[in-house]
């Protein structure tokens, strides 16, 4: 997937200032950055909900997933209803194969004939992702997944992440999270003003930081992060 | 189209998840139609009046110094009303404060002398009393109209009375004949009888007195012949004007016909403008919209999935209520092609209009609300008929509910229902036209669906 000097207004506003960026198959892009950043606004144009004003963005190799931060699914249907019925919508040609193949992926076969709303925050995202896994996608888009989620069904969630990412699935994700996106992210997006201000792994970051904020290089993560956005500028 | 039958399935299968909210969606209007429906058939019942006499038993009405025949007019009144006989004036006002009567009417013990004194040089003014408790402005308006109508009633047989009376006083001077005055009967010779003895005894005379004579024979034979006329003259004074009722436009179903059709098309407008504007607002709330239309389908497919919806239920629920209809009026079953086309019809344009309204309020309780803040006015202002208030607000009411589906959906029902009724091709057309209108207008309201 590939991003071009992309650029998003909202009246004066500008949310996106020619953000780039590329990712390969397999690859796990954290794009962190804070409120207002231009996250969610990058991964709507990337999942093709809002246009770009400018510049452009393209996926070589086959079908976007998208996994909004709100689970997208009914929550009067049950597990296996939902499943089925986005398998249909999929057109897939035997959507009960695919609806069984989501329930092993996701650990809810016990689970099927629950309705959603009675299921936990964490397997509802576990679900909202499946929905998404459902077009088989060679990019997954996920918009603060773990959002609500308590540390336990975090680290599950970010299992079942890392083991779609080791299966060749491009992973995008947004997140507020500096340690989650250093642990799960191979490579770090930070956005602020809608500007990209660093693309790498998190170990460059941490390079980046002890360059331009020295005095913050030895504090936690999250601390440095934010040294380094104030030394940006923002 | 494929996309559009799991949608729909789904739909069904969230409706029958939730029994409280299906029940509600379909008995809820259909208590409300049924209610209205009821309340336009059965019409008004006669009101309960308290009626107080004070006229002394025997008292009879004279006019001219003769007795008129017994008007009646309590019996007469009593046909009208429910009357509540009541001893005493506090008894009347305690029924009339209590609600337990709409009114009283109380005649005075004075009333029959004053209607003597009508014919004498010092005439009275005859009043009958009336107590009301005016607690609310309709109620108010009722009680006017009520006893309007029963004085009207009442001094128009007192009228014909003594019309009946004054044309049997002519009838004895004209034609002659006997009369009663204080127990002695008086022979009237009447003027016929006067010009024909005047024409006999005339060649009798000598020839000077019989141009005079003549004169007076003529003039008897012409105040014959002009009261003669005079007759019916006094028969019309009592109801001058008479009714020929003729009917120019607007053919109406029999009112049973009418209130089931009205109860029929409240409950398709709630449960079709309801059920797809709350599923629509429901798909953002789940936040399956944007998933959705990323490719799934269409926001036109599915605007139409939401369509398909409420004509389905919406056809389903109005079906039953009709042949549920049945046991208490008879529906001519043989229509029934009829009935599906009008409901279709119906059904598609309120369900685009339901449509419109979930685009536009989006959240599902904001939805709600909207539906019945639309739907209730625009069905209770269909219902007010042409010269029951000024033109320029009829106008006005007209142009109002010929943008929603309502009024129409009525009148193709009403057609479907009853060959009295008016055609079914006008309102069928109307209402494709404002289905198409309100899709499109839908289809421009869900550009903002999806945004927060």
């Amino acid at each position: 997937m590939e991003a071009k000097n992309v650029v998003k207004r909202f009246g004066s506003r500008e949310a996106l200032r020619g953000v780039s960026f590329s990712a390969a198959a397999g690859d796990r892009v954290a794009v962190i950055g804070p409120n207002g950043a231009g996250k969610t606004t990058l991964l709507s144009i990337l999942a093709g909900i809002s246009k770009p004003d400018e510049g452009e963005v393209s996926s070589s190799n086959g079908e976007v997933g998208w996994v909004p931060q709100q689970a997208a699914l009914y929550r009067r249907l049950t597990v296996e209803e939902n499943l089925l019925l986005f398998a249909r919508l999929e057109g897939h040609e035997d959507p009960r194969a695919s609806m069984e193949e989501m329930l092993e992926l996701t650990g809810l076969r016990e689970r099927r004939g629950e309705i959603v709303a009675r299921l936990s925050g964490g397997n509802q995202q576990r679900i909202n992702i499946a929905i998404g896994l459902l077009s088989r996608p060679a990019v997954l888009l996920l918009d603060e997944p773990s959002v609500g989620l308590d540390p336990r069904q975090r680290s599950r969630l970010w299992e079942f992440v890392s083991a779609l990412a080791d299966r060749g699935t491009t992973v995008i994700f947004s997140t507020h999270d500096i340690q989650e996106a250093e642990r799960y992210g191979g490579r770090l997006l930070v956005l602020a003003d809608g500007e990209a201000l660093f693309d790498g792994p998190p170990v460059e970051l941490r390079e980046a930081v002890r360059r331009e904020a020295p005095e913050a290089a030895d504090r936690d993560f999250e601390t440095a992060f934010v040294a380094y956005l104030h030394h940006r500028g923002h | 189209m494929r996309g559009v039958r799991w949608l729909l399935l789904k739909d069904l299968q969230i409706l029958r998840r939730s029994p409280l909210q299906a029940v509600l969606l379909v008995a809820y209007p259909i208590l409300i139609a049924v209610l209205v429906g009821f309340a336009i058939s059965r019409g008004p019942e006669d009101p309960r009046v308290a009626f107080l006499n004070e006229v002394p038993p025997n008292t009879r009405i004279n006019v001219g110094g003769g007795e008129l025949p017994k008007a009646n007019v309590k019996e007469r009144i009593c046909k009208r009303v429910e009357c509540v006989f009541v001893d005493d004036r506090a008894e009347a006002e305690d029924k009339v404060e209590s609600g337990d009567v709409l009114a009283a009417l109380i005649l005075p013990a004075n009333l029959v002398n004053k209607i003597n004194s009508l014919s004498t040089l010092t005439p009275g003014v005859p009043e009958v009393e009336v107590l009301v408790n005016e607690e609310n402005a309709v109620k108010a308006e009722l009680v006017d109209d009520r006893i309007t109508s029963l004085l009207a009633q009442a001094n128009l047989t007192i009228a014909r009375r003594i019309g009946a009376e004054g044309g049997r006083y002519l009838g004895l001077l004209v034609n002659g004949g006997q009369f009663s005055v204080l127990g002695e009967t008086v022979q009237i010779l009447g003027l016929r009888t006067t010009a024909r003895i005047l024409e006999t005894v005339t060649p009798a005379l000598p020839p000077d007195l019989r141009p005079a004579l003549k004169e007076v024979t003529e003039f008897a034979a012409q105040a014959r012949d002009n009261l003669d006329v005079a007759k019916p003259l006094i028969d019309r004074l009592a109801q001058p004007i008479e009714v020929d009722k003729v009917v120019v436009g607007g053919a109406s179903p029999p009112l049973e016909i009418f209130a089931i059709a009205v109860a029929a098309t409240l409950t398709l407008a709630f449960v079709v403008v309801l059920l797809v504007a709350g599923s629509l607002a429901l798909e953002r709330e789940e936040n399956a919209f944007l998933r959705l239309t990323r490719g799934l389908v269409s926001p036109g497919g599915l605007l139409g999935e939401k369509v398909l919806l409420g004509i389905a239920v919406g056809l389903v629920v109005t079906l039953l209520m009709l042949l549920g209809m049945q046991f208490f009026v008879p529906l001519e079953l043989s229509r029934i092609g009829l009935w599906l086309i009008a409901i279709l019809f119906s059904g598609a344009a309120l369900g685009a209009a339901g449509a419109a309204l979930g685009a536009a309020a989006r959240e599902v309780r904001a939805v709600s609300l909207l539906a019945f803040m639309v739907t209730l006015p625009i069905a209770f202002l269909s219902l007010v008929p042409s010269g029951a208030v000024n033109p320029t607000a009829f106008d006005a009411i007209r142009y109002l509910t010929a943008l929603f589906p309502f009024k129409p959906a009525l009148q193709a029902i009403a057609a479907a229902l009853d060959e009295a009724g008016p055609g079914i091709g006008g309102p069928l057309l109307h209402l494709a036209l404002l289905a198409v209108a309100y899709a499109l207008i839908a289809r421009f309201a869900l550009r903002r669906f999806a945004a927060v």
